[in-house]
This record gives structure tokens, sequence and C-alpha cells, in this order.
């Protein structure tokens, strides 16, 4: 849909002036945002760039390479873990812990990958649902962990900083997340990126070509799991408290959904995609409060469903989302956004 | 102790087969891989539930009553989602059902709450037989034991020996030419995804009956059918119905020698061990793609 004219087009990383101008003023914003907004809308934005991170290293995983995970909260699990686990036992410092929890993710992607080089499609999903079950049920047994009790993070502390609000945990995160992002938009950039896309079109046909499938395969599945970890481990922080409850197969649906609802292989998709579930998750929570709509359906509960079950809305709201989505517009909200474009570049045509 | 593992294994494995069952249906007629199954069924058993305890209906009209309103159910989910998508591949279609699930979780949840609620069913489970010196099982399990295999053998049959069944492997094989062939595509779809529905809504019924019916009743349930698919192979109802009983047997035997904390985790890492040996599963035909 968007067509390239040349190779240097296509591997340029901001692709015109006006681009540029608006990356700008979005970095401008996000700068200054702590100081006027209120506590609650910098935790929103927390969360939302850690989902983003996560969405991201998932899109690479299934848009960009074609490998379908439904186990990615098993990532998200043991990036969390180990962050704190490095922190409380190894006494490690958080600059050196975070990073190592999630190469340590990165591993398990590795070890993951192995078996789906010979495993496609449902295989390949029901194996990673099953990877993301057992990560949780193995965390929960462990005593090192917490068990089911769960573990306790320590105090956020930066170099000898303490980070105790949501303005400093904002500061930490978010610069996290442009890197990353920044990082991940390199890495389709080149030639690993390409290989990938090979995969994903035709895995045969990119074999025949010289691509390794066994190499590509698995580092999809690590550097996928490696942005899932470091994600995991920022939220973490974020909760204050983790246990093997957190991490269930809900949330590996949705880290899913908002890769389809962004539009998969589109790095913006999954931005867009991440902050839109993201904010229908903490509105969805308080459902019952929303002005018109709540009303509406407590007078609903009460009539033909019940008061206690109202919160559960969400999932309906969720699950009717995810197959519109796929039945109206495949590429998702990128879709919708190339299709903006298209008609006002080609306007008055 | 080694026979009653094995017995209790086999009882359970049973459950397992019957959503492996369900699943198999789909997949060997539209080869998508439905994450939905699970919550069609537990939807179902809850609407027996409210035939029997609402609205005081019998047994047997309640159940038939459910019966109908999974195949239903079935129906018209393929009928109005399924179909519909657009360029379907492997993931989007495992995307409309994750979809669905969580609209059919949702609405269970709201209207019936998460209370646990105990699901009447006519076969004990507390009445045994002797099997051995120290081998007992149950009448439902026997009941259920029976149900799997007589879904499977009428399932074989219908597939094998009746005109539909033929159609529907067909459909699979190639919807274009089947289409060509004169068969009527969309509704041997709307027909396979009401009878995988009812087959899963005999497994919800029995496993109410032995557990507590609540909203997430047949998660489990569904994630041990899917192994038992794999592991059987995702093109063979029997394989379906063996790896059920192979699953159960290999997880109570798990459980009773080595740990019952980790016995969930064997599950799938035989589905993880048994794919990297045999990629189409213990029982099926592995069709190699052509390029």
């Amino acid at each position: 849909m968007d067509m390239k004219r040349d190779y240097y087009e296509d591997v340029r990383l901001l692709d015109s002036g006006p681009q540029v101008f608006w990356l700008v003023l979005l970095l401008a914003a996000l700068s200054v945002f702590p100081f006027w907004a209120d506590s609650y809308q910098i935790y929103t934005l927390n969360l939302m760039a850690i989902n983003v991170i996560v969405a991201l290293g998932l899109n690479l995983l299934v848009g960009y390479t074609g490998q379908i995970s439904l186990g990615h909260a098993g990532f998200f699990a043991i990036g969390a873990y180990s962050t704190l686990a490095l922190m409380l036992n190894a006494h490690l410092p958080f600059v050196l812990a975070l990073p190592l929890a999630g190469f340590i993710s990165a591993a398990f992607g590795f070890l993951l990958g192995l078996p789906a080089l010979r495993l496609e499609g449902p295989y390949l999903a029901i194996a990673t649902l099953g990877f993301g079950l057992t990560i949780t049920q193995i965390l929960g047994r462990l005593d090192a962990f917490g068990g089911h009790m769960g573990l306790q993070a320590p105090p956020l502390d930066l170099f000898g900083l303490k980070v105790a609000t949501d303005a400093g945990r904002y500061a930490v995160i978010m610069p996290i997340c442009v890197v990353m992002t920044w990082g991940l938009r390199n890495l389709t950039k080149t030639r690993v990126g390409r290989a990938f896309v090979a995969v994903r079109d035709s895995d045969i046909a990119a074999e025949c070509i010289g691509v390794n499938l066994t190499y590509y395969k698995t580092l999809a599945f690590a550097v996928s799991a490696f942005f899932t970890g470091i994600g995991g481990g920022l939220m973490a922080f974020i909760l204050g408290f983790i246990s093997p409850h957190t991490f269930n197969v809900m949330v590996s649906i949705m880290f899913l959904a908002m890769v389809v609802v962004g539009g998969l292989g589109s790095i913006l998709g999954s931005i867009m995609g991440a902050v839109l579930i993201t904010w229908l998750q903490l509105e969805l929570a308080r459902i019952g409060e929303l002005p018109y709509l709540g009303p509406l359906l407590t007078e609903l509960s009460q009539q033909v469903f019940t008061l206690s079950g109202l919160p559960n809305v969400q999932y309906v709201v969720f699950g009717l989302i995810m197959v519109l989505i796929i039945i109206v517009e495949p590429l998702g909200l990128y879709g919708f956004w190339i299709r903006t474009k298209i008609y006002w570049r080609t306007w008055p045509f | 102790m080694l026979g009653q593992l094995i017995a209790s294994g086999i009882a359970i494995g049973a459950t397992y087969a019957l959503m492996a069952l369900a699943m198999v249906i789909i997949y060997k007629t539209s080869e998508v891989l439905n994450f939905a199954q699970g919550d069609m069924a537990m939807l179902s058993a809850f609407i027996a539930y409210m035939c029997l305890s609402t609205y005081g209906l019998g047994f047997a009209m309640s159940f038939t009553l459910a019966l109908a309103f999974a195949f239903g159910l079935g129906a018209v989910l393929e009928f109005a989602f399924l179909r519909r998508a657009k360029e379907p591949n492997v993931l989007g279609l495992i995307i409309i059902t994750l979809g669905l699930e969580m609209v059919l979780y949702g609405l269970a949840s709201w209207r019936w709450g998460s209370d646990q609620k105990d699901f009447p069913f006519p076969v004990s489970d507390f009445d045994v037989h002797q099997l051995g010196a120290d081998v007992v099982i149950s009448d439902l399990n026997l009941v259920t034991l029976g149900v799997a295999c007589a879904l499977m053998i009428l399932l074989y049959v219908f597939f094998r020996y009746t005109k539909v069944g033929v159609a529907m492997k067909a459909t699979q094989q190639n919807q274009q030419a089947a289409r060509l062939m004169g068969i009527r595509v969309g509704r041997i779809m709307m027909l396979t995804w009401g009878m995988s529905s009812v087959v899963g809504a005999c497994a919800a019924f029995l496993i109410a009956s032995t557990d507590t019916l609540d909203p997430n009743l047949m998660w489990t349930p569904q994630l041990k059918g899917f192994s038992a698919a794999v592991l059987g192979g995702m093109t063979s109802l029997v394989g379906a119905v063996l790896g059920g009983f192979i699953l159960g047997v290999v997880e109570n035997l798990f459980g009773g020698y080595v740990s019952v904390e980790f016995k969930a985790v064997v599950a799938f890492a035989v589905i993880v061990l048994i794919l990297c040996v045999k990629p189409s599963g213990l029982f099926a035909k592995h069709y190699v793609r052509k390029v």
C-alpha cells in the first residue's frame, strides 16, 4: 500500500520532513508531560509504555516473522521475577538487574524457539500456550520466588537516587520505551529484519535463497522475549508486588490483541494498539462509573444479568474488538491510518 | 496403586478425549483451531443447569434443549463470524476464536457470576465398582468412558460411510474443488461447528458433574483437549481419543510417582516432545506441503 520506489527509501528510518517534525513534537510532549499531569495520568502512561514495549516485541515475532505465540505472559513473568530476584537475592543494582533479566528471558525465548522450528500454525500456538502456562505454574511452586505468596518489589534505586513516585518511574520507563522502539525500528530496517519478513512470507522460499531458518526463527523468539522480559521487569515496579496469578493466559491474549488490533507487521500499529487497549482496560475496570454507559449497564445487569458480574463486560468488549478487527479491518489501526493517508495524498482524485 | 492410577487416568482421559474429539471435528473440516471450544461447552452446561434448576424441567428435556442450544450456537458462530473473515489465515482465525472465547466467557460470568454451582447429574460419582484388589471406578467414570467411545465410533462411521461426512473431508482438502463438485461448503461448515459444539457440550456435562459449574470450568479441560488432539494428530478421530487416554494416564502416573504439583506441566512437556519427534502427531498421516 505504502509503495517505495528505491532501496534507500526503504531503509531510511524516517521517511520525510513532516514525520521528523511530528516525532520531535511527540518526544517533546512526552518529555514535559510529568510536569503538568496528575499522578494517575502518569501511571496510565507508564502502563502504556510498558505495554508498548511488550507489543513491539510480540509484533516482531508474530507480525514480522509470522510465528504465532500465545505464551508471552511467560516471558513477561520471567522478566519480572528475574529482575526482582536479582535485586533481592544477588543484590544487583537495578541498572544491571533489568538488562540481565531481559537476557534471561531471551535465553528462554531461544529455548522455546527450538521446538518451534518444527512446528507451524496451530501446533505452534498450542506449544507456546503450554509454555506460558508452564512457566507460571513452576514459578508458583518455587519458594525462591515467594511461591504463591509472590514477591514484593524493593525500592527502586537509580545511582543513589530513590525513585518512589509515578513521575520518577515515568522518567525511568519512558526513555527505555523510546530507546527500544528506536532499536526495533533499526532492526527491522536491516538485513535481519528483511530475513524475518522473508520467513513470514514463505519460509521455504526464504531457505532456498539462503536465509538460515534455524538462526532467524530462534533469533526472533529471543529478541521478542528480550523485549517482553524488559517490559515484565518494569511492570514489577509499577505493580510493586507480583504473584503467579498476575501472569495468566489472559495477559498473553491481551498482548496478542494489542498487536492484532494495532496491525501486524507495523511498529506504529503496535504502539497504537497497545495504547488503545491499555486505555480500554483501565476504563472498563471501572465501567459502572462511566457517564451514560455506566447507569445503562447497571440497569441491564439488574434486569437480565447480575450486578456482581458487571466487571466481566470488559471480556465481552475485548472479545468483540478482536473478532471485528479481523473481520472488518485485518490490518488493524495501521490499516485505518494507511487508508486515511492515501486518501489525503491522492485527494482530489 | 499402579492399577488405580491407570484406571483413574483413563477415566479423566476420557474427558480430554471428548474435548479433543470436538476440536478434531472442526480441524478436520476447516483447519481452524477453535479456542472458543471450551466456553461454548461451558455455556451449554449453564443452559442445562438453568433448565434444570430455574425452570424445573426434567433431565432428558433439559439436556436435549442444551444440546440443541449447543448445536445452534456452533452454527451461528460459524455463520456470523468465521465465514466473514477477510483473508483468513491461521493467526486471524485463532484471533477470532480467542475473541469469541472472551465474549462467551464474559457473557457467562456476567449472567451467572463466579459462584460455583452444583451440577445435578443422574449418574453418581460415589457409587463405585471393584475391578481388582485395589482398583475402583465410579459410575460416572464408566459413563464418561462410554460416551467418549460411543461418540468416537459414531463420528468415525459418520465421516467414513455417510455422504455428508465424506463431503466434510472433501471440504477440508480443497474448498474450491468441493464447491465445484456441488458440495454446499457453507452449510458443511455450519454443520461441522454445530456437531463440534454438541460433542463439547457432552464433555461439559460430564466434567461439571465431577467438578462444580462456574465460568472457568472448561479452561483446563480445553487445554488438555488441545494437548490430546495434538498428541493424537489433529486429523484423526481415533488419534484424538487415544491421545486423551494416553495423556490422562501419563499425567496420573507422573502425579502419583513424581509430583502432584507439577502434574499440569507434564501435558505440555509431552506435547512438545512428541511434536519434536513426530510433528503431525502419533496417529495422523503426515502430509508434505506442496510448494
